[in-house]
Formats: C-alpha cells, sequence, structure tokens
C-alpha cells in the first residue's frame, strides 16, 4: 500500500516509493523537493522563512530556506544519500495579497525563492525546475519513484514539473 | 508578561472576548446603515489557536476562502484577517449589496462584490479596534485591506510568515452574520507583534 506523507508548515520529511510526498496551500512558503534518483530516497521540505540567522526561536530548522536545506542533506545522507546525486525541485513563493505600497513583509515570498536557491548552491544541488512567484496557492505533490513534482492550484491549472 | 497567546489567564481572554462583543455591536449597527437592512452580527467564540490548526478550521488548507488583511500601525502594532469559505462569501457579497441570496457564483464574482467585502473587512477590523482603542486608550491605524481568494494555507501562510519568527499562537474571533435567517460565519483574526499583546493587556489593567 502506497501511502501519501503529509508535510505541514514548517516540517520535513523523507520517503522512498511508493509512498509519496504531499503539502498543501503553499502561498508565500515554499515547498524544497530533494532527491536522490539512484537510491529513490525524496524529501519534501515546507519552509515560511528564508533565513535562521535572525530568528528568535531557532529550534525549529525545517521552518526557514538556509537550515532546511541544511537538514535535508543531513539526513538524506543517513539514509544514504550521496550529495553530489542530489537534485531539486521547488514550488511556492507567491505574493497572496497586493498593497499599494511597497512592503518587504509582503515580498517575503521572492526572497524565500532566492534564499531557497542560494541554499541549493551551497551544496551543488541542482535546481532541476521551479514554479515560484505569481500570486496563487499551490499544493505539490512529490514522487520518489518518478521525481515528478505535480502542482495544483486554484483556478491556475495543474502542471506537472 | 504574556507574550504569547497561549499564556493568557481566562480574565484577560474575557477582557479580549468583550471588547469583541463591543465591537460587533457596532460593527452591526455600521453593516445595517451600509447595506440598509438589519444584519445581525455577534461573536460567539473566542479561541487562542496554534498556527498549524488555523487551516484546519476553515475546511483545510485546500480549501477555497476568501481572506481579507489588513496591517495596523500604532503604539500595539498588529495584523488582522477575516477569513471565510468563497461560498459563504458570496452569500455575505449577495447581503451587502442586496442582490437575492445564493445568486452570486464564486467564479464569476464582480469587482462590485469584492469590494463589498473589503469594505466589509474595514468595518468589522475598525469596529473592532475602535472598541479597544476606547478601552485602551492606544491609537490604531489599520491600512487600506488587501484581498486574497485561494488556498486557505496560501492564504494563511503569507501572513504567519509575519509572524513565523517570534509567535506560534493567533487569537481568533469567531464572527456570524445574520440576515433573514440565512447564517454565514466568519473568522476573525488578531495577530499582535511581539509586546503588542503586553502593552494592550497593561492598557487594558490586565496584564498579571
Amino acid at each position: 500500500m502506497s501511502k501519501i506523507i503529509q508535510v505541514g508548515m514548517a516540517d520535513m520529511k523523507i520517503a522512498r516509493p511508493p509512498d509519496k510526498l504531499m503539502t498543501a496551500g503553499l502561498g508565500s512558503c515554499i515547498g524544497i523537493c530533494i532527491i536522490d534518483k539512484s537510491l529513490k530516497i525524496a524529501s519534501l521540505a515546507h519552509i515560511m522563512l528564508p533565513s535562521i540567522v535572525q530568528a528568535k526561536n531557532p529550534q525549529n530548522r525545517a521552518k526557514f530556506a538556509d537550515s532546511a536545506v541544511d537538514m535535508v542533506v543531513e539526513e538524506m545522507q543517513k539514509q544514504g544519500a550521496s550529495v553530489s546525486r542530489l537534485q531539486a525541485k521547488i514550488a511556492g513563493g507567491a505574493q497572496m495579497f497586493k498593497f499599494s505600497g511597497d512592503n518587504d513583509i509582503m515580498k517575503i515570498g521572492v526572497r524565500n525563492a532566492q534564499a531557497v536557491e542560494e541554499a541549493l548552491k551551497k551544496y551543488n544541488i541542482k535546481l532541476l525546475a521551479s514554479d515560484t512567484g505569481g500570486n496563487h496557492g499551490r499544493t505539490i505533490t512529490f514522487d520518489p519513484e518518478t521525481g515528478d513534482l505535480l502542482v495544483r492550484t486554484i483556478g491556475h491549472g495543474e502542471r506537472v514539473l | 508578561m504574556a507574550d504569547n497567546f497561549n499564556e493568557l489567564s481566562s480574565i484577560q481572554l474575557d477582557a479580549l472576548k468583550e471588547i469583541g462583543n463591543i465591537g460587533a455591536g457596532n460593527a452591526a449597527t455600521a453593516l445595517a446603515q451600509m447595506v440598509n437592512s438589519k444584519i445581525d452580527m455577534d461573536v460567539p467564540q473566542v479561541s487562542i489557536l496554534p498556527f498549524e490548526d488555523v487551516a484546519d478550521l476553515i475546511g483545510g488548507a485546500e480549501s477555497h476562502v476568501v481572506g481579507i488583511y489588513l496591517n495596523v500601525s500604532g503604539s500595539a502594532p498588529l495584523s488582522i484577517l477575516f477569513i471565510l469559505p468563497i461560498d459563504k462569501a458570496c452569500l455575505l457579497a449577495d447581503m451587502l449589496i442586496g442582490k437575492e441570496l445564493y445568486s452570486t457564483n464564486p467564479e464569476e464574482l464582480s469587482d462590485m462584490d469584492i469590494s463589498a467585502m473589503m469594505e466589509l473587512g474595514n468595518i468589522i477590523s475598525a469596529t473592532y479596534l475602535n472598541s479597544l482603542a476606547m478601552f485602551t486608550q492606544l491609537s490604531f491605524s489599520p491600512s487600506v485591506p488587501a484581498l486574497g481568494m485561494d488556498m486557505a494555507g496560501a492564504i494563511i501562510d503569507a501572513i504567519l510568515a509575519q509572524f513565523g519568527q517570534i509567535a506560534d499562537h493567533v487569537l481568533l474571533l469567531e464572527t456570524q452574520f445574520k440576515k433573514e435567517d440565512v447564517d454565514v460565519v466568519g473568522h476573525f483574526f488578531l495577530l499582535p507583534e511581539p509586546e503588542s499583546l503586553s502593552v494592550i493587556l497593561s492598557a487594558l489593567g490586565v496584564n498579571f
């Protein structure tokens, strides 16, 4: 029996086939999907903020882009994955509310996407595909068997990365 | 000092609830004037919730909702989010604009419908803030409302990202609107920035 493993906000999970990983309702948050295709080990982290550096409560590493990627790399290595084989797909980082003035907080989605890309570069993890930005939410499902990332939206269609 | 909602005493919670009740009374009056017909509104519940439960309350992270967000500045900065399922939002738009109930379709919301919902967010927020200001003698200046229509999880996480650095809980006031025996339940969230909660409770004289 295959399971769909739910990943909550500021959470990270690892799965192998036939299980799949899923996170619902990504807004400015980003779902970072990382896979070692030769071993078919996949992870999904649902991050909220760009960096753990200024955080008051740094306990939860899965909440921040930089620390979440560190955590994923460590955990995947424990499962036997090799950093050099890791590949990534990301989705999310939307701007859900439009304000007339420029507000940094409202641009959190863009900053999240940049932070994730930088964190991936640090480990030379290749970013195979990304679906970020825009102003709509996303629900994503990541399949460790194929490495396919299914992105669903309300009113903006469905696609496979 | 209460830095987080989950540390509030029942007296403190009651104080916040009472403000909600008075605010709701004022809001009902304002709404009735706006739509030129009687709309009942009450605040049946006040609760404290961890972030991760917020989406479940409105039907799960994937449910289609309308969210109206206001940023409030002043000596106790906070954010307000008014959120309700899309079908209920349509019903509310019908009530507000005076159309036949159930005539608005979620796929074809007009600018007028959206504008009515934003105005509603404005009124509810302003009346709550007014009664809060009256009791605390603090001043609050709300921003223009921003409206989002999408998955509940997506709407919420954009707001929670601001608080993710500091807090884990939000204060929820459940509000209920009623016209001609049709109920619409909306969720009104108050999210104070760090230290704001203490400032508010001190001003209310219940900071113990």
